[in-house]
């Protein structure tokens, strides 16, 4: 029982930590059917982004938590402004090419950042200092769910719901949602479309650096890759859930991180990934259009 | 007319060759030394061949051994097996007492068959195939160099021996490298009996994190993790070790020990162990071989200098304790007598395996790996 409570608790933090990465890839599908394959990088960005800041603010003598909150909020910046930039340079003037030009600029956009950290910074991995502290009251379960994992989990939990309430009750989740039905009709009745589209890859930017800074401080070593295979996985997950749909890329991302824990933990880590994407095959043959996902109808 | 002459000549360069060989034979120690002397591969045997030459000169202008001169045979085999056959042919067919070489294992393999029927031991410097002891094929082949499972097996012998572990896991990142190293670490862990393995795994480079993994290995109560790959997986599973509360022993190889894992394990590090070559440059020996071949090429010595020089070193060493070059006074002499050498001091096994040379476990102390031992 303990065993799988600590199964349990591993899959939910990876699961969460998919989750921050997945919604950016769901909401920017939602609104211009794009899958943005730099994502991944956008997370990588916000974990340099903290780690450079922390090593600044640790010479300037601020300690523990303070250097979270600023290295993670300069980070959170950084990668908004990576991801609005993204968007302009390369997706805006393809807006209304064929729907394989701005993927193929994606895929480009992706090997160009993570080719210019790789240049910019190091080849190596390198050292992600441990910023979330150790609360006392988590020592006596420390072995199934320490302090890192409690704080992922808060964390990814605080700003999915910040999200939702955004998209639900504020004016630009209004027009988010409006975008997403009809962009065509949005824009007939006033919605800024260009600046809807800008604020999603915000958004998206800004939660995927927030995985990306949790994920450094939580193991402790970062590279110019790693925003790779957390991009492919969080894209499964959005896939999972239905893509398009934001409980859906959470639901998703839950999902996968689960299998992969309990793939891990009851059969072989050596053959995580093999489970994760099994489960992928298997969902999308029951259920095409993901686990939450409305099938489209075609419009004639 | 002319062709009796040619034909005479022939015969007199034929005899002339058998002569010295049995002339001679009583007072100089014939020492093959076969490897790759041309060719591609030349670097690797003759910095052998001129350690070999560079000993025999020291000792022949000292009295030679038990009063006989020591004389090099040098073989080109250019690391080919079917030219080593040939080598070796030729070198017994010369009356070779004992040969250095071969250097690398291919050729060492055809070469051994050859000098087992000729009753003539060999000891390679460079030859790393495991097998070539272990079969028990070739029971007159010797090498001055670890076999390529020799930091498997010190891994399994330091966790069952000196931490006493009794259930060890076993991790590898599923590369040629990281699993090779956890294969032999589980064959020996297996045949020593000492210790069970309770876990064998490969880990995904690269993935997120590997809490699953470590709690599996908490959960099959292991008390020694045994990894084999490289720094980073190192260093992401220790520090998710520390963060779910372990705190049993970890050993790495020397893929794990260098800066980069210090580096970014920090102080997730201290107390890891990590195999590694064993430093051999503080001894004396090895350093006055060192300056020896400096002051004489004007040069660092190249690949496999350290263990041609002990091979001399081993070879001469056993000829003055046996009292002559016959094979089982030989072989005695070489698994039972200790020998100062260029490579630490050493003894063969009974497999011709050098005992005391190879690798080290090291252990990060303060942020610095310390050679245990």
């Amino acid at each position: 029982m303990e065993y799988f409570l600590e199964l349990s608790s591993s899959g939910l933090v990876r699961g969460s930590i998919y989750a921050l990465i997945a919604l950016g890839y769901t909401m920017v599908y939602g609104i211009i059917q794009l899958i943005n394959f730099a994502h991944g990088e956008i997370y990588m960005i916000g974990a340099f982004v903290a780690l450079i800041v922390s090593g600044v603010l640790t010479i300037y003598g601020f300690s523990g938590v303070s250097i979270l909150i600023l290295a993670g909020l300069i980070a959170v910046i950084y990668a908004a402004a990576y991801g609005y930039t993204l968007e302009k340079i390369a997706y805006r003037p393809l807006r209304n090419a064929p729907r394989l030009s701005p993927l193929i600029s994606a895929i480009g956009m992706s090997l160009f950042l993570q080719n210019y950290v790789l240049l910019a910074q190091t080849p190596d991995f390198l050292r992600f200092p441990a910023l979330i502290p150790d609360f006392e009251f988590m020592e006596p379960i420390a072995h199934i769910m320490g302090s890192p994992e409690l704080v992922i989990l808060v964390t990814s939990a605080v700003s999915r719901v910040g999200l939702t309430v955004l998209i639900k009750y504020t004016r630009i989740g209004k027009a988010m949602r409006a975008t997403q039905q009809d962009m065509t009709m949005a824009r007939l009745v006033g919605v800024n479309v260009d600046n809807v589209i800008s604020m999603t890859f915000i958004i998206g930017s800004v939660l995927a650096a927030i995985g990306g800074v949790l994920v450094g401080s939580y193991i402790g070593q970062i590279n110019f890759y790693i925003g790779f295979m957390a991009g492919v996985k969080a894209f499964t997950a959005a896939v999972l859930g239905g893509i398009g749909n934001i409980p859906g890329a959470v639901l998703g991302a839950l999902v996968l991180g689960l299998t992969e824990a309990y793939a891990a933990g009851y059969i072989s880590s050596a053959y995580e990934d093999v489970f994760a994407f099994g489960v992928l095959v298997l969902i999308l043959i029951l259920r095409p259009s993901g686990l939450l996902g409305k099938a489209v109808k075609q419009k004639v | 007319m002319r062709k009796s002459v040619i034909k005479k000549l022939v015969m007199v360069a034929l005899l002339g060759l058998i002569m010295p060989a049995t002339g001679f034979a009583a007072d100089t120690i014939k020492i093959g030394v076969a490897g790759p002397h041309t060719g591609d591969l030349a670097p690797y045997g003759i910095p052998t061949k001129e350690a070999a030459e560079m000993v025999a000169a020291q000792v022949n202008a000292a009295g030679g051994v038990l009063g006989m001169q020591v004389e090099v045979l040098p073989m080109d085999d250019q690391c080919k097996p079917e030219i080593a056959t040939n080598a070796a042919t030729k070198l017994v067919s010369e009356g070779v007492d004992v040969v250095i070489g071969h250097v690398c294992s291919g050729a060492t393999k055809a070469a051994m068959g050859i000098y087992k029927e000729a009753k003539i031991i060999a000891v390679s410097p460079s030859a790393t195939n495991p097998p070539l002891t272990q079969s028990g094929d070739y029971p007159n082949f010797y090498r001055t160099i670890a076999p390529d499972d020799d930091q498997g097996k010190l891994a399994s012998d330091f966790a069952t021996d000196k931490l006493g572990a009794k259930r060890i896991a076993i991790l590898h990142d599923k590369g040629d490298y990281g699993k090779g190293f956890a294969d032999f670490a589980k064959q020996f862990i297996e045949a020593g009996g000492k210790a069970e393995v309770v876990l064998f795994e490969g880990v995904t480079p690269g993935a997120m994190d590997y809490s699953a993994v470590v709690q599996k290995v908490r959960r099959e109560k292991a008390d020694a993790v045994i990894f084999g790959g490289y720094h980073p997986e190192a260093s992401k599973l220790v520090s998710q070790m520390h963060k779910k509360r372990m705190k049993i022993p970890f050993i790495g190889p020397d893929g794990v020990k260098g800066n980069g894992f210090l580096e970014i394990a920090g102080k997730d590090a201290e107390g890891v162990y990590a195999t590694g070559p064993m430093d051999v440059s503080s001894y004396a020996v090895n350093q006055k071989a060192k300056a020896d071949y400096i002051s004489k090429y004007g040069k660092e010595p190249g690949t496999f200098f350290d263990q041609g020089y002990a091979a001399m070193q081993v070879i001469l060493n056993a000829i003055e304790v046996a009292g002559g070059t016959e094979y089982a006074a030989l072989e005695k002499a070489l698994k039972n007598s200790y020998v100062d050498t260029a490579v630490g001091k050493i003894k063969f096994d009974a497999k011709g395996d050098a005992e005391g040379v190879g690798f080290s476990v090291f252990q990060v102390q303060d942020g610095k790996f310390v050679e245990l031992k």
